[in-house]
């Protein structure tokens, strides 16, 4: 999902501390939050936005495009659920240890009436100088400065580091889309990577992956026809088997998800994989024709 | 979060599956007594791990004395990571035919999947990988549920003898048993046909981790997870800590950033000692932190790696300071710190420690492995 100025953003959950926090900032950026829902304070102003009952009544009394979920784990499928039959075109579940049978039935909710997804457990997605939604540095001009880059990370901090690096080289971030380290999320790498292509200001794209699952396996398929540079760098070569690295979908199980095979798919599509992140910048210059 | 056999069995029988009388012991005067009660059984050891019969854990005892061998042989010893402190001793099936089944969360297509294989046993997966694999599989949307005419028209592609309806009532259980405990994959394998009966001979269940939260009786049944003691303690300090046998620290806030630092260090020739990650609400526990990575005995020095997104560089940075002034560490500390609040936590370093973070990750990583070397 890329944001964009013209969306309209509510925040569900804006009054608690997170939210208000961050609620702030995508404010000071120029993101075009409309309005906030918490069921038991409707009709209250916070962060100088209406406060309403639910995203039903978000949408009838405001009108908005984008949800943005500050939701602890348990309550993120009803509030999904409830902002998805408002209308919304758009999700960002930013929570962590939402149980995976509420994310697959939001998902389902969400591809039955074409609602982009984003995470659950993401840090968000920035459009430099137009618009973030999540917790994302995007107000730090050294890591999304506006470029020609497209960034697509499973996670925050290092999508946030490769960013820099990529603005220290001299180049720019086009968007950044953090798709989250949960093994089941809504919009997947290949997702993430077909709608940064598409996207008019981007010349190369850095995909930033880690071990578990497949999802970078699927995306080397497409990139395979890509007429812009990719590259790409893999976190956890040196993790253990068997064991979660922190995010719940970074295990590899038997030969399933290894730091090998995904960077032997990128590789055979023609992408460029990186042995660490702070390559980015050589790389990019390598094959970038500025 | 796994689960012993069973404890999967039991919810497989609250769900109607047929299973075989059992009784779950911990000595072999129980597990002797259990069998006579029972007569001809076969004595299991309780693990959350696969090839339990190839190690040697699972052994037929026709009378009290063969069981008592059995048992005396199998408690205590070590299956994969792994020493058997329980079995199950359980009655002996004669089994005609054995098949395959399970529900599983499939990530591809971001629902549950039914499995369902006309050969089970131990070797299912390597018959999946032949030219022709028997598994057949059914991919639910989970709104709209797993329906008996969809199981039919799967199974109605295989020679079951006749059997489909009742294999597909055992299928249509094992769905409505894998959502109810948050499943992230309910097996049975094999599902024996015992003359007219199908029978779950075995099962193997893991619970989504985040779902521990709204099934909290049944994850205090999950078996322990095989960590160290410092793991252990890390894990009641809501640490996620992995204890690792090179000798070089790593602290580094946000999963994916810990694990590419362990992956630079390495990158560079070095070994690191531990995974630690102090991201999401875990970033204000820097101190808790450093007084784990610096337990570890084998740490000969310690890269730091801070990229600020959500989690606040100076926070983290004040609270590891104060954390060496308390602990005063006699080991080299490499920085990298990046992102929100980078320049508070630069010069609060110089300030109060007297150093200067590295520019890049990498030549922090660097250091500390040159720095380890020469310890």
């Amino acid at each position: 999902m890329i944001v964009r100025k013209t969306d309209r953003i509510i925040i569900q959950g804006i009054t608690g501390k997170q939210g208000t926090f961050w609620t702030e900032r995508m404010q000071e950026y120029g993101s075009n939050i409309v309005g906030g829902v918490n069921p038991k304070k409707p009709g209250i102003v916070h962060c100088g936005v209406p406060v309403v009952e639910s995203a039903k009544s978000a949408q009838e009394d405001i009108g908005f495009d984008i949800s943005v979920l500050f939701i602890p784990p348990l309550g993120v499928k009803d509030a999904a659920l409830d902002a998805i039959h408002a209308g919304a075109k758009g999700l960002v579940i930013l929570t962590e240890h939402v149980p995976v049978k509420d994310v697959m039935y939001v998902l389902s909710a969400a591809r039955e009436r074409g609602v982009k997804v984003l995470g659950p457990n993401t840090a968000g997605t920035v459009t430099p100088q137009e618009c973030f939604c999540g917790f994302m540095p995007a107000f730090n001009e050294k890591i999304f400065l506006k470029g020609s880059v497209g960034v697509v990370s499973r996670s925050g901090s290092l999508g946030t580091l490769v960013c820099l690096n990529i603005v220290q080289s001299g180049f720019g971030i086009s968007a950044f889309i953090g798709i989250g380290g949960d093994p089941i999320i809504g919009t997947t790498t290949l997702d993430a990577v077909k709608e940064l292509y598409e996207f008019e200001t981007t010349d190369a794209i850095v995909i930033v992956g880690e071990i578990g699952g497949d999802m970078e396996e699927r995306a080397a398929d497409y990139i395979a026809n890509l007429s812009k540079p990719i590259c790409a760098f893999i976190a956890g070569a040196a993790a253990p088997k068997g064991k979660k690295m922190g995010h719940a979908g970074a295990i590899v199980m038997g030969n399933k998800g290894t730091y090998i095979s995904k960077k032997r798919s990128l590789e055979k599509a023609g992408a460029f994989v990186m042995s660490t992140p702070d390559q980015v910048g050589a790389t990019l210059k390598e094959h970038l024709k500025v | 979060m796994n689960f012993n056999e069973h404890v999967g069995k039991s919810l497989l029988a609250v769900y109607g599956i047929p299973v075989p009388v059992g009784e779950v012991v911990e000595t072999v005067q129980d597990a002797v007594a259990a069998a006579a009660k029972i007569g001809p059984v076969v004595v299991k050891a309780q693990v959350p791990i696969g090839k339990r019969g190839k190690s040697g854990g699972v052994r037929v005892a026709d009378t009290s004395e063969e069981a008592k061998i059995a048992s005396d042989s199998i408690l205590g010893m070590a299956i994969g990571e792994n020493i058997v402190k329980q079995l199950l001793i359980e009655e002996k099936k004669p089994i005609d035919r054995e098949f395959y089944a399970a529900i599983l969360t499939d990530a591809t297509s971001k629902g549950p999947m039914v499995l369902f294989s006309p050969y089970g046993g131990v070797d299912v997966e390597s018959v999946e990988g032949e030219k022709e694999s028997p598994m057949k599989s059914i991919n639910v949307d989970i709104r709209q549920g797993l329906s008996s005419v969809s199981v039919l028209k799967m199974l109605a592609e295989l020679d079951l003898g006749g059997i489909e309806k009742e294999i597909a009532d055992i299928i249509l259980k094992l769905y409505e048993a894998y959502l109810a405990v948050d499943a992230e994959l309910l097996e049975i394998n094999p599902l024996g046909l015992c003359g007219k009966q199908l029978v779950a001979l075995d099962c193997k269940f893991t619970m989504d981790d985040s779902s521990a939260k709204r099934q909290k009786e049944l994850a205090t049944q999950c078996s322990p997870e095989q960590l160290t003691d410092l793991e252990k303690k890390a894990k009641l300090l809501g640490l996620n800590y992995i204890e690792l046998d090179g000798d070089v620290g790593v602290l580094a806030n946000g999963a994916g950033l810990t694990m590419t630092t362990m992956d630079v260090v390495r990158n560079y020739g070095g070994k690191p000692c531990n995974f630690l990650e102090i991201g999401g609400e875990a970033y204000i526990k820097s101190k808790e932190a450093l007084t784990f990575v610096l337990k570890n005995r084998k740490i000969k020095s310690l890269v730091i790696n801070f990229c600020g997104a959500f989690a606040r560089t100076d926070v983290m940075t004040e609270g590891i300071i104060n954390a060496i002034d308390e602990l005063r560490p006699d080991l080299p500390i490499f920085w990298s710190v990046h992102g929100t609040g980078d320049k508070e936590a630069t010069k609060m370093l110089k300030k109060r420690l007297g150093v200067e973070p590295l520019s890049t990750m990498d030549a922090a990583c660097k250091a500390a492995v040159v720095a380890a070397s020469k310890y």
